[in-house]
């Protein structure tokens, strides 16, 4: 990977991540209905409260001076102050980022594995009854919105048997060392982690089945073909490997798709994060709050682009070598 | 118009243009066979074609009040009886008649939104591919930073700053579905327009704007409905997490907002299978029923479109 290319992405990377903190000001601060403007012109303030309100939020100011400003609390890290916790929202985020990360993080991690698994199975036996099933049911697990996914698995695990915890983080009230600690955290997970990569693995494998089916037409899987060589290894070896770069691709298109479902299933499952986060400020219309999450989960799909980005540079040995 | 080609030179391009519209329609022809002929395709259509059927005709037979609650304490999240074949809700109302009024709801969010964002992907796709150079550079720019937002928490965001109506639900839905179709509808024209046909037109003196509509936008076009139907299986999607999430119209009740009512009144921990699957596989038959036909028909159109080019 040459410098002026790390150079040249690392410009773009600048300003997708300005524009992006500029559009979040147009959409929360400048455009018509904007909640800062709202709450200052709400019937319930006497002149004086109103008068401080327009200062607190430097509405006296013209727009661009408070755009000025913004940017500056940007660059501090001061991202506001909820009206619901009466705490800055840093401290209130930073509370919920590990557990989404978590979250996000198994799901995304298993996704992967079972997604490439199931295309490598549906690929091998391309047009038979095996990968005709995988696609259909692939299909309609994509189907299912996240939240139906989970209310189902809450009814399964949770209302009809009680074979796992159907909500929160932790037991209320368990006390027990660092290890049973540990165990009940990794209990609650799975169904949310699940219901996640069911949706995402479902079709995550379509897409690395299409892929796959793609370089199995290539020249060099036929040459692989006649040296006479398993039909394990060239599929395990040869062609995911020449499939590896629409996967990276594509597992970074995924991540926003699932920031989105952990919203959904967060909500669902009283998960402490990020998502349910979201959630309780829509319903509770803590617009501060929302604007530094949103924030966030922008500035996360961002940056997985920019890696994947480099990282297509790095394993394409053809860009390497130029 | 040129006269260098003369009266030959003239009709040569003409006849090429019938001949081509001739394709197109006979290839359209045969899109929905193969559509029909594919298993994945007709299921779809068997699918698509019981949905409609089911909240088209469903309500009229069936017409659901939505001011009639229960009574008494016993007429409340009610299992599927002979008078509530799918049960009751918390409010004691009909599941099945609210599912048949809240699909129309789902169905038309999703179309209105489908249709904007297709109108404003195909056009900015047509637009970009067309003239190519420093407007294809800014439109894709912007197009890429839309890509690469998160979806999902875009349209929970202008959905908790402008309203809950249908109305916003698909204006919003729509604003933000847009970037994937202009994609895939500018490739496919920045390959169009290099082809012969495009460029004798163009020496013949027709305008842009005649191209684009008289020759390029009547060969993207499968490649549109194609697309169509995967938008439409995303936007009932998202309408659907919106209002799971409290950000759908409280008045319309679609699914989403079923959904979001048993979740919130504790049907859940009440065992209430029927409030939660009744409007839920209302969803998946739908979503499913659209993308089947996408799929298929983007199977049928790709290798036709391979030996196109």
């Amino acid at each position: 990977m040459s410098l002026r290319y790390l150079a040249k992405k690392l410009f773009t990377l600048a300003v997708t991540l300005y524009v992006t903190v500029s559009f979040n000001f147009l959409l929360f601060h400048v455009l018509p209905g904007n909640p800062v403007q709202l709450l200052a012109r709400s019937g319930h303030f006497d002149p004086a409260a109103r008068a401080q309100l327009v200062k607190l939020f430097g509405l006296d100011h013209p727009l661009i001076v408070q755009y000025f400003i913004y940017l500056k609390d940007m660059v501090h890290g001061n991202l506001g102050f909820s009206y619901v916790y009466r705490q800055p929202v840093t401290t209130v985020l930073g509370g919920a980022i590990g557990n989404t990360v978590l979250l996000v993080g198994t799901a995304t991690l298993v996704t992967i594995v079972v997604g490439i698994w199931l295309g490598v199975v549906a690929a091998s036996r391309a047009h038979s009854l095996s990968d005709a099933t995988i696609t259909v049911t692939s299909l309609g697990l994509w189907s299912m919105p996240d939240f139906f996914t989970g209310m189902i698995l809450i009814f399964i695990c949770g209302v009809w048997t009680h074979i796992l915890p159907i909500s929160g983080l932790v037991t209320p009230g368990l006390v027990t060392g660092t290890w049973g600690h540990l165990v009940d955290v990794a209990r609650h997970l799975i169904l949310p982690a699940l219901t996640l990569t069911l949706v995402n693995a479902a079709e995550f494998s379509l897409i690395s089945r299409n892929t796959l089916v793609d370089v199995m037409v290539e020249d060099y899987m036929l040459t692989a073909r006649a040296k006479g060589l398993s039909r394990r290894r060239i599929i395990w070896r040869h062609a995911l490997r020449n499939a590896t770069l629409p996967i990276v691709t594509a597992t970074a298109l995924y991540v926003g798709m699932i920031l989105g479902g952990a919203i959904q299933v967060e909500t669902v499952f009283s998960w402490p994060g990020m998502g349910l986060l979201i959630y309780n400020s829509v319903v509770q219309r803590d617009y501060p709050v929302l604007e530094a999450a949103f924030l966030i989960f922008a500035i996360a799909v961002i940056a997985t682009n920019f890696i994947s980005d480099l990282l297509y540079q790095v394993l394409d040995p053809r860009v390497r070598r130029a | 118009m040129s006269d260098a080609g003369g009266p030959t030179g003239a009709r040569l391009p003409d006849e090429e243009m019938t001949r081509d519209a001739e394709f197109t329609s006979r290839a359209r022809r045969g899109v929905l066979r193969s559509v029909w002929h594919d298993p994945m395709g007709r299921s779809g259509l068997i699918m698509l074609f019981i949905v409609l059927f089911v909240i088209m005709i469903g309500p009229l037979i069936f017409p659901f009040d939505s001011q009639s609650f229960g009574t008494s304490a016993a007429s409340i999240l009610q299992p599927p009886s002979r008078a509530h074949w799918m049960g009751t809700t918390e409010l004691g109302q009909d599941v099945f008649r609210q599912f048949l009024v809240g699909g129309r709801i789902s169905l038309y969010v999703g179309l209105s939104a489908t249709l904007i964002a297709i109108v404003l992907g195909a056009g900015l796709g047509l637009v970009s591919g067309y003239y190519a150079g420093w407007r294809d550079t800014m439109l894709m720019r912007v197009t890429d930073f839309f890509l690469v937002l998160p979806t999902l928490p875009l349209i929970i965001v202008l959905a908790a700053l402008f309203g809950q109506s249908i109305l916003v639900t698909s204006l919003v839905i729509g604003l933000t579905s847009w970037p994937q179709t202009a994609r895939i509808i500018r490739s496919q024209v920045l390959s169009l327009r290099e082809r012969p046909l495009i460029q004798r037109v163009r020496s013949l003196g027709a305008g842009d704007l005649r191209i684009m509509r008289k020759h390029i936008l009547p060969n993207v076009a499968p490649l549109i409905f194609a697309n169509l139907a995967l938008v439409l299986s995303g936007a009932v999607l998202a309408q659907a997490a919106l209002a799971f999430l409290g950000l759908g119209d409280p008045v319309q009740v679609s699914w989403g907002t079923t959904l979001h009512n048993a979740f919130n009144s504790g049907a859940m921990s009440e065992g209430a299978w029927w409030y939660v699957l009744t409007p839920g596989v209302g969803i998946v038959v739908m979503v499913l029923a659209f993308s089947l036909v996408g799929h298929s028909l983007d199977r049928v159109l790709n290798p036709m479109l391979r030996g196109e080019r």
